[in-house]
């Protein structure tokens, strides 16, 4: 069976401007995918190029075998959830809802009917004649997300879903995608430049960086083995110790990573330093270390006694937790 | 070491007066919008008021005085054939002229706001604003001369085979005259030509305000560019629409000067206006045709609301 979403070798150059170079990407149906990467690596214009607001410079995009490389985004059965939300401001939320059914030709009963039942799906029945300047940013971004489901698409594009929102009502709104996207198996692909929502949301995900694609895979395997010194550095700021430092530690000359939770302080240790700044998150600490000319992060669970800044510690780690990394980068 | 003081030192009397402005915004308010208000409460409401005023007066048959007593006799005198008819000619010369701005202005102010770039911008800027920088008087003198009998226009149809396109015109009812510069379609062409970059800026405007990402969701949920133009653009750009519509349509009803000199001199409100204030002294009855395009601006201006023009302010 054909993938979902299918990337061979896409390329999306703005005259100099590589925005998106030399993609290769296989988004399996049914599964829920995250593009992360900082501001302008591409992301976002991979998920254009997706819907058909990009046109790719080169290469083929395939959307379930099917290549729409010059198919426009009218055509292509796929829907999109926009940053902005993007919901039409003189329209009622019904109406706004039941626009693609209406520029599809449905009969006015029918495609209210459908609105009203996919209004309930997102809960928020009753809305349908307000408009949408009368609702919350939560409350907007469900519309928006019930005038994309409507269409019955193959597949759902979410640009920074809950980038517009504040930290409770993205937590809530995490689990509720997740659930939805279950509940009716479709293939979601979302944008984020959140490291954290990536990686709790998606089941497969992509790191871009500067139009390419730095790695791929679950997050389980992006997070415990970053491939390179920007993906740890990315995902979950990982220690990257430099290949000198790594062969000291029992490893290749080469760049390796280390997990800040994978570092206990104790008397006894390969490595020693001196505290230089204490973080509290909560539930732990994050202790900064000088040693040796790298400066190094150490997880420190909560109910294990700190030490303080200016302190000598040692530090050890298991040794198979030293992730060594592929080439230079 | 020392500390610095809490509260600095006051420098003079523009920070005593940027405190007290601090302490009581409406003080500062009231500062910029007296002047504006002042000359809008007194000397334009008052005006207006003026006039209306005027208007309910009637002027003596014999002595041709203004008697200033309170009567509607002047506004019943607007309901005489002749200035009926002048009423409805100028109403639809507005109409038309307002409608052809708006097909005309409409796809370059799309180009210009949606896009045009950089210089192209500044280009579109210039061109928009350029007619406007010169004589009113002298444009319309100019057009006398591009559509007369001998003028450039009927030289240039005669050379290249395409009189008949003009004689067409000419030969229309209602339209027929020697020339195109006393035809009424001179007027309104002329009319379009002076008042098309007043339609252009408003719509351009809107224009600009409507989100890209408003019409990619058009698209994305299905729609081609026809149902999303009629749909999403239009909608969102009617209070652009509206707006350009109020100048062409309002100064094509107030204009006394281009069907003066351009078109068969039938009469429009605007002159009717002049020529009643100056040569007959009938200052009632040239108040009472000022109110009448007063009142269709507020009976366009209603249906336009009722119409939901304005749903997306």
């Amino acid at each position: 069976m054909a993938a979902a979403v299918e990337f061979r070798n896409v390329a999306r150059h703005f005259g100099l401007v590589k925005a998106v170079d030399g993609v290769d990407l296989v988004i399996e149906e049914g599964s829920f995918f995250a593009m992360l990467g900082p501001s302008g690596s591409g992301k976002t214009t991979c998920l254009r190029l997706i819907s058909g607001f990009e046109s790719p410079t080169g290469g083929e995009i395939r959307i379930f075998g099917e290549d729409v490389s010059r198919v426009p985004p009218h055509l292509r059965n796929v829907n999109t959830v926009f940053q902005d939300y993007a919901l039409f401001p003189h329209m009622s939320v019904r109406d706004n809802v039941a626009y693609g059914l209406m520029v599809k030709g449905e009969g006015k009963r029918q495609r209210l009917e459908k609105a009203e039942e996919m209004l309930e799906l997102v809960k928020l029945s009753g809305f349908g004649s307000r408009k949408p300047s009368q609702l919350s940013g939560g409350q907007r971004q469900r519309v928006a997300l019930a005038r994309a489901l409507v269409n019955r698409p193959r597949v759902l594009l979410l640009d920074e879903p809950l980038g517009a929102l504040d930290l409770k009502l993205r937590e809530a709104m995490q689990d509720e995608l997740k659930a939805l996207q279950m509940r009716l198996g479709l293939t979601f692909v979302f944008v984020t430049h959140d490291q954290h929502e990536a990686l709790s949301m998606a089941d497969s995900l992509a790191v871009f960086s500067e139009g390419r694609i730095a790695q791929i895979g679950t997050p389980a395997q992006v997070y415990d083995a970053p491939r390179s010194r920007f993906v740890a550095d990315f995902v979950g700021s990982a220690n990257v110790l430099p290949p000198d430092l790594t062969a000291r530690l029992g490893g290749p000359a080469r760049w390796s990573s280390l997990r800040p939770e994978q570092i206990r302080l104790s008397a006894d240790g390969p490595l020693g330093g001196r505290v230089t700044a204490l973080r509290y998150l909560g539930s732990g600490t994050r202790v900064a270390i000088q040693t040796e000319g790298t400066e190094l992060a150490a997880f420190v669970p909560a109910g294990v006694p700190l030490p303080a800044t200016g302190d000598q510690v040692r530090l050890s780690f298991a040794p198979e937790a030293l992730n060594i990394m592929e080439g230079e980068g | 070491m020392s500390r610095a003081p809490a509260i600095l030192p006051t420098r003079g009397a523009w920070d005593r007066l940027t405190g007290l402005f601090w302490r009581r915004p409406g003080v500062l308010l009231l500062l910029l919008i007296a002047l504006p208000l002042l000359w809008l409460g007194v000397v334009y409401l008052g005006s207006l008021a003026a006039l209306l005023l005027q208007s309910f007066y009637s002027i003596d048959e014999f002595s041709g005085m203004v008697k200033e007593e309170f009567t509607l006799s002047t506004y019943a005198e607007l309901f005489r054939a002749q200035n009926v008819d002048i009423i409805l000619r100028t109403l639809f010369m507005a109409a038309a002229v307002t409608l052809a701005s708006a097909v005309i202005a409409f796809p370059i102010a799309y180009y210009a706001a949606r896009h045009a770039q950089g210089a192209m911008k500044a280009v579109c800027y210039l061109g928009i604003m350029l007619p406007l920088w010169s004589s009113y008087l002298v444009k319309v003198y100019a057009w006398k001369l591009i559509l007369a009998k001998e003028g450039i226009l009927t030289w240039a149809a005669a050379g290249t085979g395409t009189s008949f396109v003009i004689d067409g015109i000419l030969s229309v009812p209602g339209l027929s005259s020697s020339s195109l510069s006393t035809s009424p379609f001179g007027t309104w062409l002329v009319f379009v030509y002076v008042w098309l970059p007043y339609m252009i800026l408003p719509m351009q405007a809107a224009l600009e305000r409507v989100p890209r990402s408003m019409i990619e969701a058009s698209a994305d949920l299905g729609a081609n560019r026809g149902q999303t133009f009629r749909t999403v653009i239009l909608p969102l750009a009617l209070p652009g629409i509206i707006a350009g519509s109020i100048f062409t349509f309002s100064l094509t009803l107030g204009d006394y000067i281009i069907p003066q000199i351009i078109g068969n001199s039938a009469n429009f409100i605007g002159m009717a206006v002049y020529k009643l204030q100056g040569t007959a002294g009938n200052i009632p009855l040239a108040a009472a045709f000022a109110v009448v395009p007063i009142i269709i601006m507020v009976i366009y201006l209603t249906i336009a609301r009722k119409m939901g023009a304005f749903d997306a302010l």
